[in-house]
């Protein structure tokens, strides 16, 4: 696992994630992640975006000037959402009930842009393709949990109309804790404040904890004494 | 890179940024052209699925969709589809929005030929989960107590929320979301009462 591809798949995934490490992308992240659903379906949406858009910027990387990248990126993932937007209107048109109002959203999403400019400008058509992949799992993976947490703490259920998303077979799912009263503070913009606070400092706990292990066992080595 | 080098590339950037405008939209061009009947299709769908909702089965023969008149209210117009059996109007159906608690709530209403609702659902609303979204029909039945509703019943003083003396139940926790439903189904069955004499069709 220490070709560069996978280096791209780990920083995506974990190290350098959209949402826990970067801290980008806030505002969909805050905005959408009222259950673990939208979270799912935004975060697939972003991902479609990011992969296309990646290899895109790729592949014209050595035509595009410096100084006009900027507003020829921009062009390019307005078109692309815009494109997106219409064919999910047409074609994935209940699944587009569902998240119609958040697709446009996907073009002032930083973290594409961010992408084109920090890597995709810098890459082959290959590993930008990867990197978009991995950057839009780790965001739908982040968005997914925000989701969870909040759903379950303020309406006690999980994955709530995953079958409008993933189609019926998917109902299994669905999940209701009984006799929960919900707390709505959770399902209110302060609860995406909060369950993100949360999530970032547990990150941070495993990530200390994972340095300091190799410490602890290389210690006794190292120093020779009790 | 100094500003001489700059100047000499000056025509390469804006023919750059344009062709790639040009590009761009062209492939919009294209795509909309693509989806533009499907998305047609879809919509009409919706439409056709949310005015079943509010009149019960069977109880137009024609295509209502197709069969409206435009009539104004307050300015702007409003699209009344009428549901005809064996000709004669039956029911109407159209939309109605009132100011909620975050934003306009859109409400659907079917009202028979004497002025009695059908059936009432929202068809879009900004108001707070958990609280404000019990007026949809799949969180809650509170929406189904205007069927069979009219101006007379209750009488004009009890069209309200009981916290303003009426006869329709507000939410724990929230008071404004329905006092606007309820002042809307009542704004909705006015214009009908007003405009009855056009939308059955019929001389007064």
């Amino acid at each position: 696992m220490n070709s560069p591809l996978a280096g791209i798949v780990k920083d995506g995934l974990w190290h350098q994630n959209v949402v826990f490490a970067q801290l980008l992308a806030m505002c969909p992240t805050m905005a959408v992640t009222t259950s673990g659903t939208n979270g799912l379906g935004m975060g697939l949406a972003t991902t479609a975006v990011l992969v296309v858009s990646n290899v895109l910027v790729s592949a014209i990387r050595h035509t595009v000037s410096a100084q006009v990248r900027i507003p020829v990126f921009v062009v390019l993932i307005a078109g692309l959402v815009t494109i997106v937007d219409m064919a999910m209107n047409a074609w994935l048109h209940e699944l587009y009930k569902v998240l119609g109002l958040f697709i446009a959203l996907i073009v002032v999403n930083c973290a594409i842009l961010g992408r084109a400019e920090a890597f995709a400008v810098k890459a082959g058509p290959l590993a930008a393709a990867v990197d978009g992949l991995a950057m839009g799992l780790g965001f739908t993976g982040a968005l997914t949990l925000i989701g969870l947490v909040r759903e379950f703490l303020g309406a006690g259920t999980l994955f709530a109309q995953a079958s409008n998303l993933l189609g019926p077979s998917f109902a299994f799912l669905e999940l209701r804790l009984p006799g929960y009263g919900g707390m709505l503070l959770m399902i209110l913009p302060p609860g995406a404040f909060a369950v993100l606070g949360f999530l970032l400092a547990g990150k941070r706990l495993l990530e200390r904890r994972a340095a300091a292990r190799p410490a602890a066992e290389a210690a006794p080595a190292g120093s020779g004494c009790c | 890179m100094t500003l001489e080098q700059l100047r000499g590339r000056l025509g390469y950037q804006p023919l750059l940024l344009g062709a790639m405008a040009l590009c761009a939209s062209a492939a919009l061009a294209w795509a909309a052209d693509a989806t533009r009947a499907a998305i047609a299709a879809a919509e009409a769908r919706d439409l056709r699925a949310s005015l079943a909702e509010v009149l019960p089965g069977g109880f137009a023969d024609n295509d209502f969709l197709r069969d409206t008149i435009d009539l104004p209210r307050a300015g702007r117009t409003v699209t009344v589809y009428r549901a005809r059996r064996n000709g004669r109007v039956e029911g109407a159906v159209f939309k109605v929005a009132e100011r909620g608690y975050a934003a306009d709530i859109q409400l659907l209403i079917g009202v028979d030929r004497d002025g009695r609702t059908l059936g009432v659902r929202v068809l879009k609303h900004a108001e707070t989960p958990g609280l404000g979204d019990k007026i949809e029909v799949a969180k809650s039945a509170w929406i189904r107590a205007f069927d069979g509703r009219s101006l007379g019943d209750p009488p004009p003083g009890k069209w309200a929320v009981r916290k303003d003396g009426g006869d329709f139940d507000q939410f724990a926790g929230a008071t404004i979301t329905p006092r606007a439903v309820v002042r809307s189904v009542r704004g909705g069955l006015e214009f009908f009462a007003a405009h009855r004499a056009e939308i059955l069709g019929e001389a007064s």
